[in-house]
């Protein structure tokens, strides 16, 4: 009895954050579009977000694109198509590991820290103060964040790729003796916009849940130094849960276009 | 004590004045807890009017109902003529600009530097110093009125609480509000700090002929600023008066607010 009755207020909660956080992103997409445009802020996030992620980002990517080639190499050779390399790995980190790798490693460097920030402004009545001024919080804080970090995590998973692909042709260049030029045309031959467009597509999805989680859990803070650790903590797993949902209805949607 | 029967003890000389802030039978509750239980108030031109209750006992709620940050569950609050719960958010933010409000923590921006904290209300509000010179003016008069004309450049972090504090008191009045809020002003502070602040409150009133609504529990704050003051016990009226009526009480609850 005492668990049916918990399980119902998990739900209930589950669900009244959920309808919570739809009427966050409403209130962004009617927000957005109404003047004072907030783009001295927008541009100063953007900067914050890209440059906050973007170290992060190259060493993770360089590791992943070296990793990725060590394991397949041996399993490849095996079956005589160590020549695919370039293919395999050029499609597997553009479709789907570099966007997703980067998305998680921005849900935590960029959500978490968007969460803390403005938990913290809320504990500290610097929106309330703002409220007061007369200037709307929330254009000036969540609206210039979510477009900042929308707007950014394509570029940051453009880098992210590059190095990633780098760091395979280095393996490449070093284990089997192929030229960089020979790798990135192949590379490059391999893919089509069929693989470039749905990734760059998600990658702007990402960004946005990343962005939207990350102020929603900041902006409704509770009370107290406790609020924002938890704002930061959760705005980390919600946010790395929503790119995997997103990831599998990008793959779902884009699977349904292959097919028609 | 009946609280009823003490709420009417006002001068006559303060009757004649014209009302600035009106609230009349003011509720709020957070679920069970009633915090407000039909507060009354009036603030009058010019007058610098106490409002003492225990930690917990509705003041910041009363004071943030009264700019709109928070939605009482009934009653009537007028401020300058206009009824809050009426006005849209242009109107409302216009309003505010005539409204200082002085936070219990400072509430300085932490990610601005001190021009840009002063700086920041202006912004909504450019026609308000197109009248009486430009943006620069502005943010080292109301500085130099509080003493720190030296800390324009410095962030809130390398200032300390009683700088931070007086820094605020500057955002506050650099529109030059008709109305002062202080919310628990020398709370946090040291007693010279204190004397310091009270000090300004009471210059920047003579300098700008303000009416000043301050919350506190400081019986010294109180004592100096105050020209009326009302007890704020259980979310109502229970005692109104001047300082000197309150503090020769020799009603019980109102006597526990004046003991040392």
């Amino acid at each position: 009895m005492a668990q049916t009755v918990q399980a119902t207020k998990n739900i209930k909660q589950f669900l009244g954050e959920t309808g919570e956080l739809s009427y966050f992103a409403g209130r962004f997409f009617k927000e957005f579009l109404k003047p004072p445009f907030e783009l001295k802020e927008l541009l100063r996030q953007c900067y914050q977000l890209g440059n906050r992620s973007l170290v992060l980002v190259l060493f993770t990517g360089f590791i992943i694109g070296l990793v990725l080639t060590l394991q397949s190499r041996p399993t490849l050779i095996q079956f005589g198509a160590v020549s695919m390399m370039p293919n395999m790995v050029g499609i597997s980190i553009v479709r789907e590991i570099g966007p997703v790798i980067t998305a998680l490693i921005c849900a935590g460097r960029i959500a978490s820290g968007i969460g803390a920030e403005l938990g913290s402004m809320r504990v500290t009545e610097q929106i309330d103060a703002m409220e007061v001024s007369g200037t709307n919080p929330f254009k000036y804080l969540v609206v210039t964040r979510i477009l900042a970090a929308t707007l950014m995590l394509p570029i940051l998973v453009v880098f992210g790729d590059l190095v990633a692909l780098y760091g395979s042709a280095l393996v490449e260049n070093l284990k089997g003796n192929v030229s960089f030029q020979l790798y990135f045309n192949t590379v490059f031959d391999a893919l089509s916009y069929g693989d470039l467009v749905p990734a760059t597509i998600k990658s702007f999805f990402f960004g946005f849940v990343i962005g939207l989680v990350g102020c929603f859990k900041g902006y409704y803070s509770k009370k107290g130094t406790a609020g924002v650790g938890i704002a930061a903590n959760t705005a980390v797993v919600v946010a790395s849960l929503l790119v995997f949902l997103v990831d599998f209805i990008a793959v779902f949607v884009s699977d349904i276009f292959y097919e028609l | 004590m009946e609280p009823t029967e003490n709420i009417a003890v006002q001068t006559a000389s303060v009757d004649q004045k014209k009302v600035v802030i009106d609230i009349r039978g003011l509720r709020k509750s957070f679920g069970e807890n009633h915090v407000l239980n039909g507060f009354n108030m009036r603030l009058y031109e010019g007058e610098n009017l106490v409002v003492m209750g225990k930690s917990g006992s509705g003041k910041s709620v009363m004071i943030k109902c009264l700019v709109g940050l928070m939605q009482p569950d009934s009653g009537y609050i007028e401020v300058l003529g206009k009824e809050i719960k009426t006005l849209d958010r242009e109107t409302l933010d216009v309003l505010r600009s005539d409204i200082g409000f002085l936070f219990q923590g400072s509430a300085l921006y932490d990610s601005m530097t001190v021009r840009e904290n002063l700086e920041f209300p202006l912004r909504r509000h450019k026609e308000k110093i197109g009248q009486t010179g430009s943006t620069e003016s502005r943010v080292l008069e109301a500085l130099e009125n509080v003493g720190l004309a030296h800390t324009v450049d410095l962030m809130p972090e390398e200032l300390s609480g009683g700088m931070k504090r007086r820094i605020a008191l500057a955002r506050t009045i650099i529109l030059k509000p008709k109305i002062i809020l202080y919310d628990e002003p020398t709370s946090g502070l040291d007693p010279i700090t204190s004397k310091e602040i009270i000090e300004l409150m009471r210059s920047i009133q003579k300098k700008y002929r303000t009416s000043a609504l301050i919350i506190t529990h400081d019986v010294d704050c109180a004592r100096v600023v105050s020209e009326r003051m009302i007890l704020l016990v259980d979310g109502t009226n229970y005692a109104e008066g001047t300082y000197l009526q309150l503090s020769s009480s020799e009603d019980p609850k109102v006597e526990a607010f004046f003991k040392k």
